[in-house]
């Protein structure tokens, strides 16, 4: 249809908006998920900020744990918390869409591939919180 | 796949690591660990091995949701060499400075 | 509940206009009307140039697809007093050209369909007379993505088809899938390499509206992810073992 003749005149493109993401509220919810991204990669800087700091010593370490104690990067590192765990929810709920596991001839429900990620989720960051606690 | 890695790292260990480093701790929710504590489980070997997968992975997964979302979000995938050196260039930067980092503790 | 009800279609005639713009037509609301039957009633009382594809008027022939209030919908499946007092915006399917009104161009799913190779393809054909025997269990695997009736309502939900001219769109791939999990298939590896081509399967980043507009639960968000799991584990069974892996 891009070679418009007699019968047939030319057919209309419609531009795709750069806010196509805007318009229902299920892209927006996309994006956000996807840009749930960038907070992931903040956490990476700031774990590597963390380790250079033990590296260097005590004060360099107590000087990091005060900049962490300032509401700039507090409220900062409370916003990727809450990207990160909508990360992890949404990751685990389309996680069992990927999966087709079939017991005795029956597909297993995405709830019964979701809740072993979910209950592995809470063991994991039990036991890490347990290693860092216990010191 | 790369992507699929960082994923499930960042989903199933970041969550509480931000919660302990980034609140927790600085707001005085629970006592925080101390340097001395941290130094020790940081030389052990596995926990450099951990802290490499928790800093490189991640970073695989931001580049290729990150080029994607400036595609298909921004529309600007005629910058794409860019894009691509932007995301991929700047995860394998952080994996190599994670690894420097973990190899030169004391 | 008021008794009439207000369109607004979208009209486009590429002899004169130059790009499409809504019309504005009353049309009478009545409890069991469609949007296909308020589009008849324009045509058959108010505009006879109106015009928009459409057939069975049951939704299994996926003609009738259009955008309702900005979402993809089969109009003979759709209520109009769902969206009382109105107004209700029909416009043609998004991410296609516009022919006329609200007919589309639906060449470009047309040809990525064939890519897909929907159809059974076996190495060694039966002879005619011997049939293949499929127990309930290995049908259960492909039924849900051989519901698929073409009607395009995935591709006008899916952003990445709207942005990017070589994503083959989520029908063509939950097809493909139909096939190669069909146990009377063998031809796999021959849309395997058609559509492991790089935009043709992972340009999709599981924005899921597919999904969520498909009239007969498909569910082609799922089989697209299930096709990207099978693809890797092809790169990857084929990186170990370079040729024996069949």
């Amino acid at each position: 249809m891009n070679n418009p003749t007699e019968y047939l005149p030319r057919s209309y493109h419609t531009r795709v908006s750069t806010y196509w993401w805007l318009a229902r509220w299920a892209y927006v919810k996309f994006i956000l998920r996807e840009a749930s991204s960038v907070f992931v990669a903040w956490i990476v800087v700031v774990t590597l900020l963390q380790i250079r700091a033990l590296t260097r010593g005590p004060a360099d370490y107590a000087e990091l744990q005060n900049s962490l104690r300032s509401p700039l990067l507090l409220t900062l590192n409370a916003v990727s918390l809450a990207f990160v765990i909508f990360h992890a929810v949404t990751w685990f709920n389309l996680a069992p869409k990927a999966m087709v596991i079939r017991l005795r001839g029956k597909r297993l429900s995405s709830l019964a591939i979701a809740a072993p990620n979910y209950v592995a989720w809470v063991v994991i960051s039990a036991a890490i919180a347990w290693i860092l606690l216990r010191g | 796949m790369l992507f699929s890695a960082g994923g499930v790292v960042s989903a199933m260990l970041m969550p509480i690591h931000v919660l302990l480093f980034g609140l927790a701790f600085p707001l005085g929710w629970l006592d925080a660990p101390s340097y001395e504590h941290l130094l020790a489980l940081v030389r052990h070997p596995l926990t450099r091995v951990y802290l490499f997968i928790l800093c490189s992975l991640p970073l695989f997964h931001w580049a290729h949701r990150f080029r994607f979302t400036l595609y298909d979000g921004l529309q600007i995938k005629h910058l794409n060499e860019l894009i691509n050196t932007f995301c991929y260039g700047g995860a394998t930067l952080g994996t190599a400075v994670a690894a420097y980092l973990l190899w030169r503790i004391p | 509940m008021a008794n009439r009800i207000t369109l607004e279609v979208t009209r486009y005639n590429p002899a004169h206009d130059e790009k499409p713009r809504p019309d504005t037509y009353e049309v009478p609301l009545r409890k069991e009307w469609v949007v296909l039957d308020a589009l008849n009633y324009i045509k058959d009382h108010l505009d006879g140039s109106l015009s928009f594809r459409w057939s069975c008027r049951m939704g299994v022939c996926g003609s009738c697809g259009m955008m309702v209030n900005g979402v993809p919908k089969l109009t003979c499946a759709t209520f109009l007093s769902d969206y009382a007092p109105g107004p209700v915006r029909v416009e043609p399917m998004s991410h296609f050209p516009v022919l006329r009104d609200l007919v589309v161009d639906t060449s470009d799913f047309l040809v990525k369909l064939a890519k897909s190779k929907p159809w059974i393809i076996r190495k060694v054909e039966k002879p005619l007379d011997e049939e293949y025997f499929q127990t309930p269990e290995q049908m259960d695997a492909y039924k849900q993505f051989s519901m698929c009736i073409n009607c395009m309502l995935c591709y006008a939900a899916c952003p990445v088809y709207g942005l990017d001219p070589l994503f083959s769109g989520p029908a063509a791939i939950a097809l493909a899938q139909r096939y190669n999990l069909d146990s009377r298939d063998q031809g796999a590896s021959d849309r395997l390499d058609i559509l492991s081509h790089h935009e043709g399967i992972w340009g999709c980043t599981f924005v899921g509206e597919c999904t969520q507009v498909c009239p007969k639960n498909v569910d082609p968000a799922a089989a697209i992810q299930q096709y990207k799991l099978t693809a890797t584990m092809e790169w990857l069974k084929a990186l170990v073992l370079p040729r024996g892996a069949e």
